[in-house]
């Protein structure tokens, strides 16, 4: 069989296209490579999806944080800290026998037990309360001069935050954020480690890294791979956040601008 | 455990529920706790050892050992923390038996890797298959805490080899001025003023430690989440006295109170700690309490 076949057989396999069954020996370096490729799938998956809904829910635990009436700091402050004090690992346990029990209630609650749903939940509060962190930092970090002018402008509520205060926040914000995403990824590949079953063997790129390395006694080459492939994620998340960095530093002279420096501070959950 | 509990149908409430919480089972989930947190006490001083190394070798003149350095602490940004442990989890335990298998059995003709399989002679086995029980769970639980040491250590190694670069250069052209060898310089001006700017890095490590624990379970040590999976699943009325339906739930809540409360006391404690060093320092943080008291 070759590469070609094995990439049109297995490439897509992650989502259910292609083969039904798994190679069981004599795995070639290029079903490796494909396999663990076509699990990465999940992982964008995940990491997407709980990027670009997280980052809602963080601006509004940001600002019920930063805000002045009692009962939305507390609530926003006890999210953030249940969310950054537990391991990741233990959330998703948590929350797959919860779904579990809630699937007795009432089918409504069906799809929650499946990883599509109910791991890209947990991802998506767990990301939004780490990055929710972050940007409250920032937002305290806005310059009392800008809100000074805007009000001087006449800008008030909405438009203020919306105008003013928000964007300089992601400014300020961004180089943390980039490594949360980056890590955010990265944590992508302890869903099906936790409760959350891989149905049909449709995993992520870590579910196969590990099958094949289970099967063939030898970690020295689907890690690696993987090893690989999830570099390459992180140059596109970075060369992607920091394109969008520079879009958010337009106006700034040169020597102001943020540098972007990634740095292992948030890592892991 | 209790005298009351020897007819687990007549009681009910929080009677029932002592006894429920000290049955042998359980008790095994309390030691595993004790696991857990020998594992911190173990894993924290040796990775900081690894760190140390680590920043010392990318500080180093000597290229290579700067290179390896450099790559030791870069391992930990492209890549998800959680394939390493399952990585040299497996790579750690073929490495050690290949050693043994190299030195035990020289006459040996066979390849080491035959197709799917991994073999070493019997005498090379780690550990010996006649050996005990507890000789299986220590060498799996040091595999773990080596595992885990030199993960962290690159971790804390790019915490250390930032807070070296981190102690003004004044510092150390004073010293040599003064006439001090690098080694010198390293040991007696360098090391001990780097400590400071070290903290805070550190103690966000250590909170990671503390939320990479569960990992644990899947280098195949009973943890406490092993545990928690196992007693929580239901139990039929056929195999124990107490049967009861998935619980599992209730115990995963349980674990991450334990893991909330953990982290809330290291992070007060860890406040102080850094409230102490930063006294009468010269920093922003210095100059803050200087100016508050």
């Amino acid at each position: 069989m070759s590469c070609w076949e094995t990439i049109a057989d297995y490439g897509l396999r992650s989502i259910g296209i292609g083969e039904r069954l798994l190679p069981r020996d004599n795995f070639t370096l290029c079903q490796q490579f494909t396999l663990i490729g076509s699990g990465m799938l999940w992982n964008i998956y995940f990491g997407i999806v709980a990027l670009v809904t997280g980052f809602f829910l963080a601006t509004a635990l940001a600002v019920g944080k930063a805000s002045k009436i009692t009962p939305l700091r507390k609530l926003a402050e006890w999210v953030i800290f249940v969310f950054r004090g537990s391991p990741l690992f233990i959330q998703f346990f948590f929350a797959y026998f919860l779904f579990l029990s809630l699937k007795g209630v009432s089918s409504a609650f069906d799809p929650l037990t499946s990883a599509w749903l109910g791991a890209a939940l947990v991802l998506f509060l767990n990301t939004a309360a780490y990055t929710g962190e972050i940007f409250y930092g920032a937002l305290l970090s806005v310059p009392k001069g800008d809100i000074e002018a805007a009000d001087a402008y006449g800008f008030s509520g909405w438009p203020r935050f919306k105008k003013i205060v928000w964007p300089t926040m992601l400014r300020l914000a961004w180089p943390a954020y980039t490594n949360e995403a980056i890590f955010l990824f990265h944590a992508t590949t302890l869903v099906f480690f936790s409760g959350f079953p891989a149905w049909q063997q449709r995993g992520d790129a870590l579910y196969y890294a590990n099958y094949f390395a289970d099967k063939t006694f030898n970690p020295f080459v689907p890690y690696p791979i993987l090893a690989g492939y999830f570099i390459l994620l992180t140059l596109c998340v970075v060369g992607l956040f920091g394109l969008i960095n520079r879009r958010l530093n337009r106006h700034l002279p040169k020597e102001r601008r943020q540098k972007m420096r990634v740095r292992p501070r948030l890592l892991m959950r | 455990m209790f005298s009351w509990c020897t007819d687990p149908s007549a009681i009910d409430g929080l009677a029932w529920l002592s006894c429920y919480l000290t049955t042998g089972k359980h008790l095994s989930i309390y030691v595993s706790v004790g696991t857990v947190l020998l594992l911190l006490a173990i894993t924290a001083p040796v990775a900081l050892a690894f760190g140390f190394g680590g920043a010392m070798a990318a500080r180093s003149h000597f290229a290579p050992l700067s290179w390896l350095g450099k790559a030791y602490i870069a391992i930990v940004r492209g890549v998800p923390d959680i394939a390493f442990f399952l990585f040299f989890v497996i790579a750690l335990d073929q490495f050690f038996e290949w050693l043994r298998h190299e030195v035990k059995c020289p006459d040996w003709d066979q390849p080491i890797r035959q197709g799917n399989d991994f073999v070493v002679c019997a005498e090379a086995k780690l550990p010996l298959s006649t050996a005990a029980q507890w000789v299986h769970e220590t060498y799996g639980f040091s595999l773990a805490v080596l595992t885990f040491s030199i993960v962290f250590g690159a971790f804390a190694a790019n915490v250390l080899f930032g807070a070296m670069r981190a102690v003004p250069h004044a510092q150390l052209e004073t010293a040599e001025a003064y006439g001090m060898s690098r080694r010198q310089t390293f040991w007696r001006i360098l090391v001990p003023q780097m400590w400071v700017y070290a903290l805070p890095g550190l103690s966000n490590l250590w909170m990671v430690l503390i939320k990479a624990t569960p990992l644990l379970f899947l280098l195949g040590v009973e943890d406490i989440v092993y545990w928690a999976r196992e007693l929580g699943g239901s139990k039929t009325a056929k195999f124990t006295d107490y049967p009861h339906p998935d619980w599992r739930v209730w115990y995963f809540l349980a674990l991450l109170v334990f893991y909330l409360a953990f982290t809330r006391v290291s992070e007060i404690v860890l406040g102080r700690i850094m409230k102490r060093l930063t006294h009468g320092q010269a920093t922003m943080g210095g100059e803050a309490q200087r100016k508050a008291s």
